[in-house]
């Protein structure tokens, strides 16, 4: 029996679909349609939640302070995407362009991180971008040596790096959540951009090329343009992942770079407030769904094009 | 000593239905028979042989069990008591249980050891005439500091919430409740005193002193303190004692405006079958040389005075376990303020991290 067959037999078609369509209903249709149930209730004792569809969890949703939230994850998943993209496109491009024999180890260097568990790899990160931490010992390192240098060719005096070593603060900062962010969506946008990459007929490239165009010209209106498919979704697969990021925020913010997800959590947990909690994780679902609507627009849009 | 790790004072045990279900499989109701008592409490929490030694003396067979935290607890007994005599619940959540109508009044005329206890125990707000719980051990919120980088002992809240000179090396705890209370106290104010002018001053005094705190320390205040990451960090005694096993040069005060005191204590839930047993197993704990091994073995404060009298000076004298009797007088134990008013210092805790 082909691929094929199961169109024309429904009945074995639904055989294989039941397992999934189940498990997706318990453990996906349900949970949700539960959390849509919070969303418009209301906490009537320390233990039971009563839906009385009230708007008023999402009415809060438009507090300036949630909005200030909400507005910090979208620009921080922004950069974070914007900065993968640059990393990645390279990335994928030495690997699309790979000697055959070298691609499976070049992807398996992409894919070993996972081995790790986030937590393990983030409590790294850690210690690797704390004001004690392994980057600052490197940079400490580097200032005391370049000092003693200046300070053996009689420039000493002018104090020219400053008077002392000024650690880096990484943590806590915005830019050291979306560094851990970049560090961990990294893997996400290599691989679509790479499969663009290796679905792409080069001889468009050659034929670029011989008709006299540069190698940036030709990057820019062939490379790019036929690519932007695995670029689009790349940047999808980044941002949405990184809008809801929670552990990040908590342990290389420090609790000084709250994203949304962190309010959300304490929602659930702490506050004990489970209806304000499901009206904001349903928010930012509804996000995602635009963002989607917005990529097959584009799909659409390029079809009809073409 | 770690279990103090994340405890925090308002949380809710979302496992309920889960959690009971998954004990009652595995308590099955032939524990309820004649000579047994259910004990369900903290992990390391008791003296190396105090159950066997209880079963030994009373013949009453022990089955023990740990939970995590406080919402553990809570969970477990929320969809019904899954057979559980005996419980150790801190201050807030005998509160919240009795609010619930989860818990059996205590028979004193069975605990003569009650005796025991220091007097100043007796009498709690969240329980009084200790009608429904009675003290195992407790402890402190305060600051844990290292020595070689303060300018002597960091002894105000203020240093913490209202001064520069430790900018950058403070680590405050995430627990907004909490943070908020020891603000109230730094101001002078009582740490259940939850006036909206009061959330609102201790929000104010967060979002002032937010540039120079390092962190808001979900559970690794001790562990930052330790790293060199910061010099001052809030944290629970137990954390800080901790810490101080590791590394001489760490610190730990109840700034004189006093902190936050906890008490967790024993408890008989309802549904509870070995009722008897349960007393005679707080009785039991509460004696002079079996509540002094405990203290020996869990290193925490306790609140048995005669157990005390047997202590070596060691212990006694520590002051991340006994804070002075100062310190224990300006402090306080927090109470559960209710529902509408944890939303509003949650609330407020929101504008603080978006500020």
């Amino acid at each position: 029996m082909s691929l094929e067959d199961y169109r024309q037999q429904p009945r074995v078609f639904a055989a294989f679909a039941l397992p999934t369509l189940i498990w997706l209903l318990l453990f996906f249709i349900a949970p949700l349609a539960i959390i849509w149930l919070y969303s418009f209730g209301e906490n009537i004792s320390l233990v039971e939640i009563k839906t009385t569809w009230t708007f008023d969890n999402y009415a809060r949703i438009f507090q300036p302070e949630i909005l200030e939230l909400l507005w910090r994850s979208l620009w921080i998943a922004g950069i974070a995407t914007v900065v993968c993209l640059f990393i990645a496109y390279p990335i994928a491009l030495v690997i699309a362009t790979a000697h055959p024999n070298k691609k499976p180890w070049l992807l398996l260097l992409i894919m070993l991180p996972f081995w790790t568990n986030l937590l393990i790899r983030t409590y790294a990160l850690l210690n690797i971008l704390g004001t004690r931490g392994r980057l600052n010992d490197l940079l400490r390192w580097m200032w005391e040596t370049s000092d003693a240098l200046l300070n053996r060719i009689g420039l000493g005096h002018l104090e020219l790096l400053g008077t002392s070593f000024t650690p880096l603060k990484m943590l806590g900062t915005p830019s050291g959540v979306i560094f851990g962010i970049v560090y961990v969506s990294l893997p996400f946008a290599i691989l679509p951009i790479y499969s663009s990459l290796e679905r792409l007929d080069k001889s468009f490239l050659e034929a670029s090329l011989d008709l006299g165009a540069g190698q940036w010209k030709t990057f820019y209106h062939v490379l790019l343009p036929l690519t932007a498919t695995g670029v689009v979704t790349a940047a999808i697969i980044t941002f949405i992942p990184a809008l809801g990021q929670f552990l990040t925020p908590d342990l290389l913010g420090r609790g000084q770079v709250d994203m949304i997800a962190n309010v959300i959590e304490r929602q659930f947990k702490r506050a004990n407030d489970w209806p304000f909690g499901s009206a904001l994780s349903l928010f930012l679902l509804y996000i995602t769904f635009v963002l989607l609507a917005i990529r097959s627009f584009y799909d659409a849009s390029k079809a009809n094009r073409s | 000593m770690n279990r103090r790790i994340n405890t925090p004072i308002t949380r809710r045990g979302f496992l309920a239905g889960t959690a009971a279900v998954g004990v009652s499989l595995t308590l099955p109701k032939a524990f309820a028979a004649d000579g047994k008592v259910n004990f369900y409490n903290w992990d390391t929490y008791i003296g190396e042989n105090t159950i066997a030694n209880f079963e030994k003396s009373s013949g009453i067979k022990v089955q023990y069990d740990l939970f995590a935290d406080n919402d553990e607890l809570f969970a477990k007994l929320k969809g019904g008591n899954p057979g559980y005599d005996l419980i150790v619940p801190t201050n807030d959540f005998v509160e919240r249980m009795l609010d619930a109508d989860m818990l059996l009044p205590l028979d004193h005329s069975k605990i003569p050891n009650i005796a025991n206890i220091d007097p100043l125990f007796m009498d709690r707000n969240f329980d009084p005439g200790r009608a429904y719980s009675l003290p195992y051990m407790w402890g402190t919120i305060g600051i844990g500091y290292r020595k070689s980088a303060v300018d002597g002992v960091p002894d105000s809240w203020s240093h913490m919430y209202s001064s520069e000179q430790y900018a950058g090396k403070i680590a405050l705890m995430s627990d907004a409740t909490t943070v908020m209370q020891m603000a109230l106290k730094s101001m002078g104010k009582s740490l259940n005193d939850w006036s909206d002018e009061n959330i609102a001053a201790a929000e104010k005094m967060i979002l002032a002193q937010k540039p120079n705190v390092a962190a808001f320390a979900g559970d690794n205040g001790q562990d930052l303190l330790l790293a060199g990451e910061v010099d001052l960090a809030m944290e629970w005694n137990g954390d800080i004692l901790q810490a101080m096993d590791e590394d001489d040069d760490i610190g730990y005060v109840v700034p004189k405006e006093g902190g936050l005191l906890w008490e967790d204590t024993l408890c008989i839930p309802k549904g509870a079958e070995n009722i008897e047993n349960a007393h005679a197993l707080i009785n039991f704990l509460l004696d002079a040389e079996v509540g002094a091994d405990i203290a020996d073995f869990v290193y925490y404060a306790t609140p048995n005075k005669a157990a005390k009298a047997l202590m070596s000076d060691d212990y006694l004298n520590n002051p991340a376990i006994f804070p002075p009797e100062s310190t224990t007088e300006s402090s306080e134990i927090s109470v559960f303020p209710g529902a509408d008013t944890i939303r509003k210092i949650e609330d407020a805790w929101t504008r603080i991290k978006a500020g």
